[in-house]
């Protein structure tokens, strides 16, 4: 088995829903806590197992917000577990998936300068690496529903961007995702295979604008007014 | 990458031991002048100490020591794990190698020879895996080549040459022969530097395009999601003004290797005295500490790329 996940860029509306649904699920979860710094401080931060940036693709008026969640890969070729000194990191055989052992880590950081993607971020209260466990104590657990056997953040995800399976069945439906929609990996040239793809934008139709009628006087008026007047 | 002072000093102050280490049993080895009893345990010593403080500071940025032992147990992968398993095989070679020499009252022997020999072939391969460390992740494109190991072995072998001048001197020796070896080191230690300065201008590598999958168009950041630093920006995002950086290679290149060389030089000539041999190492060590900054200071990790770096 090889598990990952595919992500949708086209549908991904950034909400970090995510992000929020791993912290709550993960922090009490089998590599919890995730710390955080300051919570109610000026300069709030802390562990997260999942990211979300934001960018910009191409220059207006062609361009396009693409919002861009990341999370640990589960590498084919996992490098992080391979420079681990302690054996802390490692990679099971029978689903890929990649985990840290919390009681045999050192906090020495070199397996987070060999991760590309920058999945392990160190917990500077327990002095340990912390990363995505693609939910390991959930995708296992019988006594849940077949249904909640999912990481928690695809799950809660609104826009239904994030798909979790079995990249080695063919039919899955991760895999018939990736195939359908042309599924990419990132930064495939450092060669280490990650498992989680991204599908890209759909190509669409531009909307036509040039129909579109300008501002009658009224509106315009009542622009200038909203602006000059201080609220 | 963040230059953190515990691994900078561990890497100059160990290499530096190792190099002075390895030097001193081939000089002994070819019966260089001046490595009578006094220049080999003062040698030994120094090497000794200033390889156990560096590795004493490398455990310092760690986050959760109590683990370190564990280190040495993934030997067959992680070059990290093989610099420790070297570096603490070392250890017993060569104390019995100074032992050695010590109940021998200074007389030759083939068995203090070898055990010598194994030392040096110990600390060579734990400078080796010190620079195999960088060089084997393929994250860092600025040390992910073959001049890292090739530069952190010339450096440590250099600066350890001058060190056992310094030794030389101080025990009486004129120490011209080893000044020729350590200068030719310094000379060949500065043109790998220099080779591996004008490679790494060079643009190589991941770009934001190949990072987002978005090859077809510009791709900008817009917002990283997150307000203050995270581990991430903390570890990696270092960045320091490039003149500064640049004039620090001066100063690598001037103190590091040219006025050290010199005075390599100036001992093989035959001048010179013990203090001013000091000073040449303390230059040396300084300069040497100034390179190992710039390596950690200059390295742009492909995470960058996610927080708005074009290129690495």
């Amino acid at each position: 088995m090889k598990l990952g996940l595919v992500i949708d860029l086209d549908v991904c509306v950034g909400c970090h829903a995510c992000a929020v649904s791993c912290k709550q699920w993960n922090t009490s979860g089998t590599t919890g806590p995730l710390t955080d710094y300051h919570p109610y401080g000026e300069d709030p931060s802390g562990v997260w197992f999942n990211r979300i940036r934001h960018y910009e693709v191409g220059d207006y008026p062609n361009n396009k917000t693409i919002n861009f969640p990341m999370s640990c890969m589960h590498c084919e070729q996992a490098d992080c577990v391979d420079v681990c000194p302690t054996g802390a990191s490692y990679k099971r055989a029978e689903d890929g998936v990649v985990l840290i052992d919390q009681d045999k880590c050192m906090g020495c950081n070199y397996c987070s300068w060999a991760c590309p993607y920058g999945a392990r971020e160190l917990d500077r209260e327990s002095g340990t690496m912390k990363k995505c466990t693609l939910c390991i104590d959930r995708i296992y657990d019988e006594r849940l529903d077949p249904v909640d056997r999912q990481p928690s953040c695809v799950i809660t995800c609104p826009a239904h961007a994030r798909h979790f399976g079995d990249f080695d069945d063919p039919d899955s439906p991760v895999s018939r995702l990736v195939r359908e929609r042309a599924g990419y990996q990132l930064m495939p040239e450092l060669g280490y295979h990650p498992a989680n793809q991204y599908l890209p934008p759909r190509l669409t139709r531009p909307v036509p604008v040039e129909d579109v009628k300008g501002k009658s006087l009224i509106h315009s008026v009542r622009d200038w007014v909203n602006k000059a007047v201080v609220r | 990458m963040h230059p953190a002072f515990s691994v900078i000093f561990f890497t100059v102050a160990s290499g530096a031991g190792y190099g002075l280490f390895m030097l001193m049993v081939l000089a002994r080895l070819f019966n260089a002048e001046g490595m009578n009893m006094g220049t080999m345990l003062s040698a030994g010593m120094l090497a000794l100490v200033l390889i156990s403080a560096g590795l004493l500071s490398s455990t310092f940025h760690l986050a959760n020591p109590k683990n370190a032992w564990r280190a040495f147990f993934r030997f067959r992968t992680s070059w990290l794990s093989r610099e420790g398993v070297f570096a603490v095989l070392f250890y017993p070679f060569a104390l019995l190698y100074l032992l050695l020499l010590w109940v021998l009252d200074n007389q030759n022997s083939t068995i203090m020879s070898g055990i010598g020999v194994l030392a040096l072939l110990l600390a060579l391969a734990t400078v080796f895996s010190t620079g195999m460390i960088y060089a084997c992740l393929k994250t860092i494109r600025q040390w992910n080549t073959a001049l890292t190991p090739a530069n952190y072995l010339l450096i440590g072998l250099a600066t350890g040459g001058v060190l056992l001048v310094m030794l030389i001197m101080m025990n009486g020796g004129r120490g011209s022969s080893v000044a020729w070896l350590a200068g030719t080191l310094l000379l060949i230690a500065g043109i790998t530097k220099a080779v591996y300065y004008f490679w790494i201008r060079t643009v190589i590598g991941p770009s934001i395009n190949t990072a987002t999958g978005f090859t077809r168009a510009q791709v900008r950041l817009l917002d990283t999601g997150h307000t203050a630093g995270t581990f991430l920006t903390d570890e990696f995002g270092y960045q320091a003004d490039p003149q500064l950086l640049d004039s620090l290679k001066y100063m690598v290149f001037i103190f590091g290797f040219f006025l050290p060389a010199c005075f390599m030089a100036a001992v093989f000539a035959g001048a010179g005295g013990w203090g001013s041999a000091l000073l040449a190492a303390l230059c040396a060590l300084g300069g040497i500490g100034v390179e190992r900054w710039l390596f950690f200071a200059e390295a742009r990790h492909v995470v960058n790329l996610y927080h708005g770096a074009q290129r690495t």
